[in-house]
């Protein structure tokens, strides 16, 4: 730069230039940036992607099926023909893991769903309201909490009888509850700030106010605890089955082939082994998730 | 380029000092160079937009600085020490003794679970300043009624929830104070305030400075708290100083765009209320990939090629000194 | 403050109000009755064993009965075992329970507290990583995995500990930390993150600034704050590890209220069944109200106010 232009003006473009140093990003795409940087939430989605595939596509691969048995092969160990080896009466144990992991997988995807909306609903609706109506709404919800969560499953288990269904509506009942408190407690925390007033002075109606700014701002904590429910539900079905109040045969959860699997854990260990692995991973791959989006979505730390 | 030079040594001198943060995604530059001193019994006034550095460098001063954050280089003397290099331990019995400080938010910065009493008799006891605990509580009370909390004997036991907003801000300057610092560092003590609490304990640190002796720092976004309390204000922006001069002089005589453009944006006291109020356009820079040249540049209507190149130096003379090219006298008038 | 327990009592009574009277419904709505699987049942005598447990009667006659016996602690009498009251077979299994439990919880505090701390005070050390890797895994193992792989490995394997039963202390090793695992884990992580929340609060910066030894400053002002979640947390745990785990007694064979629980579940010991679940809420109950109490110990805005 000669002496002379040094001294110059500033032209404009120039000036702007330096402005926008950083693209700008929509919430959700710097959410997506930060959880993308993590590495433990990236490890847990590519855990929980690689099991729900497994899941999905494991018993269409396999040539055996989950209910095909082979009484002269029982309780063989993992081989080239059976890779997680047999059970008592012969039957795959590979495909008995990924179908288990189907029903394990299918029951948390539904309950969460399920217990998600109701949760919504009901605590969007307590935390908006105010007042008697939420008073009244949370009372249940209060003594509902009080009760241990697997004594209720296993209450209702017993009331409704086992099988696929009732597991989905035990585990949907236990669960919306939680929900309903977080969806509440952020609607009550939200609906005191400006932007709500501010849409109320532009003649928004309740339900635009509920649905348009209150439940999408609480979007953060209800995906982060829906994250988390998952894992949750896979625990409680694979409690249930365990201590037999789940999935009877020929069909298999993980928690019911542990429990297949607890007689013969001497002679055979690796029977439980495999269901258990797949559980923890789960477990494991859902947690990551969940405390990585939690960091994710946090806008305190939104920077 | 002038120094500003003082006759004794002073209070506090913090040369050269910078800080950064280490995030994840990456070094934030939040302190870049940053030279001034106290003198003794001197109040002076650091002014400057969020995140232009001020509050950093009060928590650099004290070694507070919140996780990650470091000093990279720099230094910052106390009566004639280096306070970087002192022990933890050395520099743990400074706080609240010598160097003491009071914060922004009342309503978070006293502990929710004891008592405005056992957080002022900890100071004392933290320092040994008081032998038995009757001591301690009567000093306490006396620095109580001291920052005009009404009935304080009675208030002594009251926990912070039980107190307003400003009754806690007046605890916070009695704790700070109850040491008797030779310096107060008070950063933004009355932004979270209502305006007519902001002027009284504006009042009630002025009215302890008197009678404490002791040097003030205060901190603060407001030209108009700094005008009215303060003998020399620092200007600082983008992590450095911009300005710095006694006050009359700077609002007399602004020399750099920045503190004009501040100017511009306090009404006018008393004076007709015609005049417009002009803000200054655009955002601070991103100290994450912190500017070569002024840290104004692009906010300034006065910016030439050079202030975008490189980064200006001190112009000025006596106790007045700004870091702009234009001051610069090549620069076209 | 008088209200708020007032309050607290009021609801709580209400909560175990509901708890009995959905227990009693549902029980004795359960489609096929107590009685339904013994096929070789004549009618005759099904028709007199239900007069001998008055399931003859009415329904809001047997649980207006029932609720008379709850006020007076009579649990009734088991449908299964001849001659035996429900209030026999908590007095019978819940020592073991209880034992069991009592150690589970000691053991979970004595290490998961520490722990959290340590892991808060020195964030992000090696040390902090480890914990908190170790704990993360600690939630994701089932108890019954964990338990399974413990008796495998150490009774099974190694031969360090005995498997079956509740005699010395080496009997309490395994069961103990497969029924505290998951709680230990959790605890460790709500310690820690609860402590680093506090560590991040303004007076904490200002006791700095006051000059108070780092030391205190964990314990006195991080800690205290710290509490109110961790308590929580362990108030109802206490409640539900002394009344014994199914899992964990189911597999290590241990003769306590879990595993009553769960026979009952399988014998359709209805009556044992429901006792056991108003025990294990009367029990939840009262400490979901010692935790209220020890709110207002712990934080004073809670002391006086709502």
């Amino acid at each position: 730069m000669t002496d002379r232009v040094r001294w110059d003006p500033l032209p404009p473009e120039l000036q702007a230039s330096e402005k926008i140093v950083r693209p700008s990003m929509t919430y959700l795409q710097d959410a997506w940036r930060r959880f993308r940087k993590n590495p433990a939430a990236m490890l847990g989605l590519t855990m929980v992607s690689v099991i729900v595939l497994l899941a999905l596509i494991g018993p269409a691969v396999s040539s055996h099926s989950y209910w095909e048995q082979d009484l002269d092969r029982t309780n063989e160990p993992p081989s080239a023909a059976y890779i997680f080896g047999t059970d008592s009466l012969g039957r795959d144990l590979f495909v008995r893991v990924m179908t288990g992991g189907r029903i394990s997988l299918l029951i948390s995807f539904i309950a969460t769903f399920v217990s998600c909306a109701i949760g919504v609903v009901y605590g969007g609706f307590a935390g908006y309201a105010g007042g008697r109506a939420d008073n009244v709404m949370m009372r249940v919800v209060d003594i509902i909490w009080t009760i241990p969560l697997m004594l209720y499953a296993i209450l209702l288990m017993v009331w409704l009888g086992t099988g696929l269904h009732n597991i989905l509506i035990a585990i949907t009942l236990v669960y919306w509850v939680n929900m309903a408190r977080i969806v509440r407690g952020q609607v009550m925390n939200l609906k005191e700030q400006e932007f709500v007033l501010a849409a109320l002075v532009q003649g928004a109606g309740s339900w635009r106010i509920l649905t348009r700014h209150l439940i999408p701002n609480s979007m953060g904590p209800i995906l982060v605890t829906a994250t988390m429910m998952i894992p949750g539900a896979v625990f409680t079905e694979s409690f249930l089955s365990f201590i037999g109040l789940g999935i009877s045969a020929p069909l298999a959860s993980w928690g019911s082939l542990c429990s297949d699997a607890l007689g013969a854990l001497r002679p055979y260990p690796y029977q439980l082994f495999f269901p258990a692995i797949f559980i923890c991973a789960t477990m494991l791959g859902f947690n990551f998730v969940g405390d990585g989006m939690r960091d994710a979505l946090d806008p305190r730390l939104r920077k | 380029m002038s120094a500003v030079t003082e006759a004794a040594a002073p209070l506090l001198d913090v040369k050269g000092l910078n800080v950064s943060f280490f995030t994840h995604v990456g070094e934030v530059r939040a302190i870049r160079g940053v030279d001034f001193h106290v003198n003794a019994r001197e109040t002076v006034g650091i002014v400057g937009e969020s995140g232009s550095g001020k509050s950093v460098t009060s928590l650099a001063i004290l070694r507070l600085l919140p996780y990650p954050g470091r000093v990279t280089s720099g230094g910052v003397t106390f009566r004639g020490e280096d306070l970087l290099q002192k022990s933890a331990g050395a520099m743990r019995a400074l706080r609240g003794d010598e160097i003491s400080m009071v914060f922004q938010d009342p309503m978070t910065s006293l502990n929710p679970v004891f008592t405005i009493g056992e957080q002022i008799v900890e100071a004392l006891a933290v320092h040994k300043k008081k032998k038995g605990a009757r001591e301690a509580r009567a000093k306490a009370i006396e620095m109580l009624n001291l920052v005009g909390i009404p009935d304080a004997a009675s208030r002594f036991g009251a926990y912070p929830h039980e107190f307003s907003g400003g009754m806690r801000q007046r605890a916070m300057i009695a704790m700070a104070l109850v040491c008797e610092p030779s310096l107060l560092i008070a950063d933004e003590p009355t932004t979270a305030l209502d305006v007519t609490i902001q002027a009284q304990i504006l009042e009630v640190m002025k009215d302890l400075r008197e009678k404490t002796g002791a040097s003030v720092i205060l901190i603060t976004h407001d030209l108009a708290v700094v005008s009215e309390t303060c003998s020399r204000i620092i200007v600082m922006y983008g992590g450095q100083v911009m300005e710095e001069a006694p006050t009359r002089e700077l609002f007399e005589n602004p020399l750099h765009p920045y503190t004009r453009g501040l100017m511009r944006c306090i009404p006018a006291q008393g004076g007709a209320a015609r005049e417009r109020l002009v803000p200054i356009p655009g955002t601070p820079p991103d100290l994450l990939k912190p500017p070569a040249g002024c840290p104004f540049v692009e906010r300034c209507g006065e910016a030439m090629r050079i202030c975008l190149a490189s980064r200006p130096v001190f112009y000025g003379e006596g106790r007045h000194r700004a870091a702009c090219w234009r001051l610069d006298p090549e620069a076209p008038r | 403050m008088a209200r708020f327990i007032l309050d607290r009592v009021f609801s709580i009574a209400l909560t175990l109000a509901a708890v009995v009277t959905l227990t009693f419904f549902m029980m004795h709505t359960v489609p096929g009755g107590p009685f339904a699987q013994d096929k070789e049942v004549p009618p005759e005598v099904l028709r007199a064993l239900e007069a001998k447990y008055h399931l003859d009667e009415p329904l809001y006659l047997q649980y207006v009965n029932y609720v008379k016996g709850l006020l007076v602690w009579d649990l009734g009498p088991s449908f299964q075992k001849i001659g035996v009251s429900v209030n026999d077979i908590i007095k019978q299994s819940m020592p073991a329970s209880a034992k069991l439990g009592a150690v589970a919880f000691v053991f979970v505090l004595l290490v998961g507290i520490p722990a959290g701390i340590y892991s808060a005070v020195r964030r992000d050390s090696l040390p902090d990583q480890a914990i908190r890797f170790v704990a993360t895994l600690g939630q994701t193992i089932p108890s019954f995995v964990l338990a399974t792989l413990l008796i495998y490995v150490f009774s099974s394997k190694l031969k360090i500990f005995p498997t079956f039963g509740l005699r010395t202390w080496k009997h309490f090793v395994l069961p103990s930390i497969a029924l505290g695992g998951y709680s230990l884990s959790f605890v460790t992580r709500l310690v820690r993150s609860s402590m680093l929340e506090a560590l991040g609060q303004d007076y904490i910066m200002t006791a700095r600034a006051k000059g108070v030894p780092e030391f205190q400053v964990f314990f006195k002002h991080a800690l205290r704050n710290s509490l109110i979640p961790v308590v929580t947390y362990i108030g109802p745990l206490i409640a539900t590890v002394v009344t014994g785990s199914f899992v964990v007694e189911k597999v290590f064979a241990i003769p306590g209220m879990g595993k009553f629980f769960v026979d009952s579940i399988t014998n359709r010991d209805y009556t044992v069944l429901m006792g056991l679940t108003i025990l294990d809420a009367i029990l939840l109950c009262a400490a979901v109200l010692i935790v209220d109490l020890l709110y207002g110990l712990i934080d004073p805005r809670i002391r006086v106010g709502k």
